[in-house]
């Protein structure tokens, strides 16, 4: 019998994946071909989905991107073989963009079948949790810090000293919460690892629990991502019925329950407190810290609230230790940071790379310059709330200081890009309309000064008094920064602004010098 | 409209399925739309009363989230991203596109009730932009003409 591979990840569904499974079941079962098609993970590299892979003894050999009308070509030219055809690919993970990245908290997606707990523990997975089950919990916790893992959902804090928060908290009940509500545009890391490997999301969140003391964990899970929640399901399932989760886990007497919740279409929900608010059955509204979540969480108590790619990155270190993990980076950013290149991007997908390479190395020898062959004008790095880079900036380094010091922000690793017949006003605009959208309407500043600064664009393009409201944006803006409880309203003028400042000619301004 | 008398029992069975659940207000509003596909303005009575809460703070939440609607969808529910990345693959165009051709604006449902139309920000499929989902069906690199292909599919589909 021979193993094919199709990826069940929504990306690849949207691209007619499942049309492509049916297609070489029907064709293989009227040519009486022996073939077991596994539902894998995407490799990310998405301009090749969908994307089939064929075991031989040479190793994994894919073609892509498949339409069902090439299906019967490729069987006809030995598809099962792995011979070749104008679709083939050779090794998959000897082409380029896979071989130069550094998998190591995507280490299995793509290449496993997700909801498989064998073929996990097959590929190295619960071995964190069994180190992790025979250490004390300041042990673990140490491990964690010692990584220097900083927080991938946006904020970068040290992943260790909120578990020590958490450690030290004293308390009957704690929580593990998993931030999965993944709104940043542009981003789909936390999509892919829930899809492709969802079993790492598992044990990081069960060694969480050991290391902190939590019994009870969450996944908040956004609405728009339904294939994640059957797969989660379907591992937690899995992992409860093999004594992975539950009581007593694997003999050790320790005991972590999880649970996946919906939210509803809220990107507020994406900040911790808010989510926590959404979690206990309430409206999203952001609470004032202190106290902090991880003295004050989930129903009064302490809780680590933490990211899927923070949770998902502890088995490795748990499994080859704190320092491995932190042998790569750079400066104060280390380990590895999945990047997903998306929007006017001839390759996009997802780059598990570590910190410190350029954004021009991968806008262009990983993401092949713009799909529409037209030059790259602007770039948002960190989601909605995150700066516009001009080409001037793309040799900064992918670090969080360095992104820092040209006043960015690297949030969540998403990378949208657009070619020159972006118009920058348009996107200014757009960023204050989104926080009017999505504001969770506490504070002034952030509600009101929205609704307020799409106007004030509006008069600037259509050259109403455009210097008065030129200053009375930037105004705007700093009273947004200041005045705001939250980033929603403290990050919207960082696209707002940096439009501005570097496209200036879109609001019908004076060009800029470009440095 | 379907009378509420009908639905009643359905909203008392998730209610009482849900008794114990902390943190179970959004559990119930989702299984009320899963079942009968919007949450009835009737429903909150039994809401609030089963939660010991007023009926504001019910509907107060379901206010505040963009996914619980209060009046029932179109037979399928198509949802366009509108955010930066899809943007910068000519969304703008597609939306265009879809309420021209549906003849609706966004939340509003076509008069033969077929299809409803809402705004979504982001479904996680930027490397394929522009996106959007008919149900719980998601599509990459949508075409104005894709998107004719997906609709008369629908229909033919009834
Ligand atoms: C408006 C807003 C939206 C956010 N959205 C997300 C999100 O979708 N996912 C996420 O992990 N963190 C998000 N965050 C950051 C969280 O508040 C929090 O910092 C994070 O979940 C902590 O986990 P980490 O330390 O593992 O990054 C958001 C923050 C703000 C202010
Ligand atoms: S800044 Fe905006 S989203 Fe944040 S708390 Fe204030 S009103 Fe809510
Ligand atoms: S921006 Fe449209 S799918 Fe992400």
């Amino acid at each position: 019998m021979t193993r094919l591979f199709i990826s069940r990840d929504s990306t690849a569904l949207s691209l007619g994946a499942e049309q492509v499974v049916k297609a070489i079941q029907e064709q293989a079962s009227l040519k009486g071909l022996d073939v077991q098609i596994i539902r894998n993970g995407s490799r990310g590299l998405f301009w090749l989905e969908p994307l089939i892979e064929v075991e031989t003894a040479q190793g994994r050999i894919a073609y892509g991107p498949v339409q069902t009308d090439d299906v019967s070509t490729l069987l006809e030219s030995g598809l099962l073989e792995g011979k070749q055809h104008p679709l083939c690919l050779g090794n998959i993970e000897e082409l380029p963009y896979f071989e130069n990245q550094n998998r190591l908290t995507f280490a299995r997606v793509g290449l496993t079948d997700p909801v498989s707990l064998e073929d996990y523990v097959a590929h190295d997975g619960y071995r964190g949790l069994k180190n992790a089950l025979n250490m004390q919990q300041a042990d673990i916790v140490k491990q964690v810090t010692d990584s220097g893992l900083r927080g991938r959902g946006g904020a970068a804090f040290p992943t260790g000293i909120k578990w020590n928060t958490v450690l030290n908290a004293p308390a009957e009940q704690k929580y593990i919460v998993c931030n999965a509500d993944e709104g940043d545009s542009g981003t789909f890391s936390d999509r892919m690892i829930m899809e492709g490997d969802p079993f790492v999301l598992i044990e990081g969140m069960t060694i969480a629990g050991l290391a902190v003391g939590a019994t009870q964990g969450y996944i908040y899970l956004r609405i728009e991502y339904p294939h994640a929640k059957v797969a989660l399901n379907q591992a937690i399932a899995a992992a409860y019925q093999n004594g992975y989760l539950g009581e007593n886990i694997q003999g050790s007497g320790k005991t972590f329950h999880l649970e996946v919740r919906s939210g509803a279409g809220a990107y507020i929900c994406g900040e911790e407190t808010s989510l926590l608010e959404s979690l206990e059955g309430k409206r999203g509204l952001v609470r004032f810290k202190p106290p902090l979540p991880a003295i004050v969480g989930l129903f009064g108590k302490p809780t680590i609230v933490n990211n899927v790619i923070s949770l998902a990155s502890i088995p490795v270190i748990l499994d080859k230790g704190g320092e491995y993990y932190r042998d790569y980076g750079m400066g104060r950013s280390r380990g590895t940071l999945p990047l997903q290149l998306a929007g006017n991007i001839k390759h996009p997908g997802l780059f598990e790379v570590a910190f410190g390479m350029t954004l021009r190395e991968l806008l262009y020898e990983y993401g092949g310059g713009s799909a529409s062959g037209r030059p790259i004008r602007a770039v948002q790095v960190g989601g909605p709330l995150g700066a516009y880079l001009h080409e001037g900036q793309f040799d900064t380094p992918l670090d969080y200081e360095a992104f820092a010091a040209i006043s960015a922000v690297l949030g969540h690793g998403g990378i949208v890009v657009h070619d020159d017949t972006v118009n920058m006003a348009d996107m200014a605009r757009y960023a204050m309309e989104f926080c009017v959208e999505e504001s969770c309407g506490k504070c002034t500043p952030c509600r009101i000064g929205s609704t307020r600064g799409v106007e004030v664009i509006d008069r600037i393009v259509n050259d109403v008094q455009k210097d008065k409201n030129t200053v009375l944006l930037r105004d705007l803006c700093d009273t947004m920064v200041y005045g705001s409880l939250c980033a929603m309203g403290g990050m919207t003028p960082y696209p707002v602004l940096s439009s501005l400042n570097h496209f200036p000619e879109d609001f019908g301004l004076q060009p800029a010098a470009k440095a | 409209m379907q009378d509420y008398q009908s639905q009643k029992p359905i909203v008392l069975d998730i209610l009482d399925a849900h008794r114990t659940m902390p943190g179970n207000l959004l559990p119930i509003l989702h299984g009320i739309q899963d079942t009968l596909g919007y949450i009835p303005a009737a429903a909150v009575e039994d809401i609030a009363k089963a939660l010991y809460l007023s009926k504001a703070e019910v509907h107060g939440v379901i206010s505040f989230y963009h996914y619980f609607r209060t009046t029932p969808p179109g037979k399928h529910t198509i949802r366009i991203c509108r955010a930066e990345s899809c943007q910068a693959m000519n969304s703008k165009a597609l939306e265009h596109h879809a309420k021209q051709t549906l003849g609706i604006d966004f939340h509003e449902t076509t008069p033969d009730e077929h299809f409803s139309l809402e705004p979504v920000y982001c479904l996680g499929n930027c490397a394929c932009s522009p996106s959007m989902t008919i149900d719980d069906e998601v599509y990459g690199r949508v075409t104005p003409e894709k998107f004719d292909q997906l609709v008369a599919a629908c229909k033919g589909a009834k």
